[in-house]
């Protein structure tokens, strides 16, 4: 009865999201003002509908209902409790059930919070997120339902597919969705503002705070599925430029340039045209990020469930949406005037750059990604377009973004009075430089023309960051949240810049055969292998090699990486061990059993790689902290940002 | 200067119209994949003298397999379809039909190990084209391609994208089969 009641649920849920996009825009511009009103109720109930069918999703998994196909596919009994909740999200139709829901809760949140915004710009903000629910959510009814019965009932399930079933996969989608989903609402407010003729700077700050969230999330999302890649996929390394990853890398790229672009349009009134093409962009690239990975026109390892007849629902709704929208921006971007005007060495200019240098990059990602396609479309036939193409290309657009970030960061709104500034970015400048190459040439010795430079760029980014914080600090002055959380995202950054100079320039790879007893020297480590012994866990079991790692004698770890065989799906996972010491990280992967009790395994040595995904947590924070502004908290001040009389101040 | 206002913000939506095109073309394509007339159809296979992958101090060269049907397939550490190609090259050489003859095209060897170690050595033989010389005698566009190559020393098949189980049992194991007999 219950996968029934989600069923209907959903269908319910569709037809209020419809509702609630006719009311949220009709409403307002028809000037009926209960329509308008409506708006609210429809988004509620939609949101019940759409918790009710997610609720009946994971009571049918958790209760091993194998009469649901969706779940006699990810599911099995030997499953243990907890993937069995987070294989609702293992597949095409459940990862659609989550960003439906993930929508309704941003949507849902937006209600709440636009109490000081004007009702009726509330409202087609509302709307036009309705239109985007109504999207996904007949793409899930027609060609996705999650809740599609199996007669008869299978026995047991056919398991979650092995190498999700992992902790790390059990939090990644839902946050990467929550970044994902979160920039509709940019690309909403953007739409109202749109709709309404009302491109003044208020959209931008009421824009802000839901974009630094998103942006946030989208950053926490990446890491976490860079880090699932290294150390459960035992791939070798934690960033592959797979489609998959790209389609979730360009809307970060345009979110970036977007939380940036707002910053300006808010505090300066300028790029306002720019900003509303951006916050249609990044959600555009979401949703084509979405088309990519379920339409199955690119071949991807994450590409678990494509469908091409899923493709052309897809690339309809993003014709109507993403078409609509920049149809909508042709019509209203010619009204759009600047009027204040910049120096050149003004903080404006350099986040100018900032903009074209980030859309460049998502733009030369894009290309990357959809260069198989294009040469397919041209019949130039299939090709993979791989590091080779992508490495030196977005380093291209990169590097002059770091210098410019540093340079940046001083300068003052409006006027271009860098030479204030002058004594600290040399100062800084060079202190980078010396602090760089020495460790370059000091601690690692010999590499890259480019690690110097890296080096320098991360550690004169970390140095640059500071300098306001500091000299605020020891003058007295309080410290905003948005300033504060602008310094830890750009500190985060050097972070970034540090971590992947290292790792391109200084990792071991090495693959060694060894029987019982010897010892392989791999990068100033030697690593003894003491054998393996078979092992079980609940639905698989395999083989376990022991291998003790020392340093110059002294123990380091011991280090136990294992094969699986899982039982339902015979699928063998290889679960890497990995541990940490002095920065370097060290990953076994157990390779194929040679005979004779020789064993052939995969070592890598990557100093400092957690600084990468360190670098994501510290930005992803510098997000959270700079939403939490005041400003953006207060009714009131919307409420000034909005124009309306504010009582007390009038 | 007005036209230019009206025109700059329609650049958006044209940009996106081509690539709508481009898309649905993507998808209509996308059964299908890989069936492209090859120039070398029909012609000698071009000849090459490469380092082997797994023992560097060998040269593998075409010759070597005259007189044999065998299958070159060309792929790379770094391309994301070969990873998808993987497990049905592991099939091919499960069903000891046809010998497969690997061409490494443009990668890094330590890699290109590593990842026969890790996901199983489908190949008879690897040969590394680091510069891509012999590719371009191919006609490889992109990787994977896979040739395959007749006793003559002509090629008779040639696949782009990855290899799929269809092409395999409809394309290429037909024509060995028919060779032989």
């Amino acid at each position: 009865m219950l996968p029934e009641l989600g069923h209907f649920a959903l269908i319910l849920a569709l037809l209020l999201a419809l509702l609630q996009a006719f009311f949220g825009i009709a409403g307002p511009a028809l000037a009926r003002e209960r329509w308008t009103r409506a708006v609210s109720a429809a988004l509620a109930g939609q949101a019940v509908m759409v918790a009710t069918a997610v609720g009946c999703l994971v009571h049918a998994f958790i209760n091993n209902d194998f009469s649901v196909l969706y779940v006699a596919e990810n599911s099995n009994s030997a499953l243990p409790l907890f993937y069995r909740v987070s294989a609702l999200w293992g597949a095409h139709e459940g990862s659609l059930l989550l960003w439906i829901f993930l929508l309704a809760l941003w949507s849902v949140a937006v209600a709440i919070r636009s109490a000081g915004l004007p009702p009726n710009f509330a409202a087609r903000v509302l709307g036009v997120l309705g239109l985007v629910s109504f999207g996904f959510l007949l793409f899930t009814l027609a060609t996705s339902n999650p809740f599609m019965r199996l007669d008869p009932p299978a026995p047991d399930g056919r398991d979650l597919n092995p190498i999700l079933q992992d902790p790390g996969l059990a939090v990644h989608p839902p946050i990467l969705y929550t970044g994902y989903v979160g920039f509709a609402v940019a690309f909403a407010f953007a739409c109202a503002a749109m709709l309404e003729g009302r491109l003044d700077q208020a959209w931008a700050r009421w824009t802000r705070p839901w974009t630094t969230w998103a942006w946030a999330f989208l950053t926490c999302g990446i890491a976490l599925g860079s880090f699932w890649a290294y150390y459960e996929l035992g791939w070798g390394g934690f960033w592959f430029w797979d489609p998959v990853e790209n389609a979730s890398f360009m809307p970060w790229l345009v979110g970036t340039a977007l939380v940036h672009s707002l910053a300006v349009t808010d505090k300066r009134g300028l790029f306002k045209s720019w900003t509303l093409l951006l916050a249609i962009l990044a959600f555009s690239l979401s949703m084509l990020g979405t088309f990519l990975v379920r339409s199955g026109v690119l071949v991807s390892v994450h590409s678990f469930a494509a469908d091409p007849s899923r493709g052309m629902f897809i690339l309809a709704f993003l014709i109507i949406m993403i078409g609509g929208a920049l149809a909508l921006y042709a019509w209203r971007a010619p009204l759009l005037k600047s009027q204040a005007g910049f120096e050149l060495g003004a903080r404006e200019s350099f986040l100018l750059f900032n903009n074209v240098l980030l859309v460049i990059a998502a733009a030369t990602v894009l290309a990357g990604t959809l260069a198989p396609l294009i040469s397919d479309a041209l019949k130039l036939g299939t090709l993979s377009v791989g590091p080779p193409y992508f490495n030196p290309t977005f380093m291209l657009s990169m590097l002059p973004l770091m210098g410019l970030l540093a340079l940046g960061i001083h300068a003052n709104w409006k006027r271009g009075r860098l030479k204030d500034k002058q004594r600290t970015l040399l100062v800084t400048l060079l202190a980078a430089a010396v602090l760089g190459c020495g460790v370059v040439f000091g601690i690692y010795s010999g590499a890259h023309v480019l690690t110097p430079v890296g080096m320098t760029l991360g550690i004169w980014i970390l140095l640059a960051s500071l300098v306001d914080p500091l000299d605020r600090w020891r003058r007295g002055l309080s410290l905003s949240r948005a300033v504060l959380g602008m310094t830890i995202a750009h500190m985060g950054l050097g972070v970034a810049v540090l971590g992947l100079t290292t790792v391109q320039s200084f990792t071991v790879e090495r693959d060694v055969a060894l029987a019982p007893g010897q010892v392989a020297r791999v990068g100033g480590y030697e690593l003894r292998f003491q054998g393996v012994k078979s092992v079980e866990g609940p639905n698989y079991d395999g083989i376990g090699g022991t291998f003790v790692l020392t340093r110059n004698g002294a123990a380091v770890a011991v280090m136990t990486p294992q094969k699986r065989q899982f039982w339902v799906q015979h699928q063998v996972t290889s679960e890497t061990a990995i541990t940490l010491n002095h920065g370097n990280n060290v990953l076994l992967a157990l390779g194929d059993d040679l005979g004779a009790g020789r064993w052939s395994v995969r070592v890598q040595i990557r100093p400092l790689v957690s600084l990468v995904w360190l670098a994501a947590l510290i930005m992803a924070i510098g997000g959270f902290v700079a939403s939490s502004d005041r400003r953006y908290q207060s009714t009131k001040a919307l409420a000034v940002a909005a124009g309306a009389a504010v009582p007390g101040k009038a | 200067m007005t036209v230019r206002r009206f025109l700059v913000p329609l650049v958006p939506l044209a940009v996106f119209a081509v690539l709508a095109v481009v898309l649905a073309i993507g998808i209509r394509h996308s059964p299908d994949k890989g069936i492209i007339v090859s120039p070398l159809l029909g012609k000698p296979a071009p000849q090459f003298a490469l380092p082997a992958l797994l023992e560097p101090a060998r040269t593998v060269r075409s010759q070597d397999f005259q007189g044999h049907w065998y299958l070159l397939n060309v792929w790379g550490t770094w391309c994301g379809e070969c990873r998808a190609e993987h497990q049905m090259l592991l099939r091919v050489k499960e069903s000891h039909a046809v010998p497969l003859i690997g061409l490494d095209w443009k990668d890094d060897d330590a890699q290109a190990q590593a990842w026969l170690t890790q996901l199983g050595n489908p190949y008879d033989t690897v040969a590394v084209d680091r510069s891509g010389r012999a590719a371009i005698d191919w006609g490889v566009y992109g990787a994977p391609e896979t040739f395959l190559i007749s006793p003559a020393g002509i090629v008779v098949y040639k696949h782009v994208g990855a290899l799929t189980e269809d092409v395999w049992t409809r394309e290429i194991l037909p024509r060995v089969q028919a060779g032989k007999s």
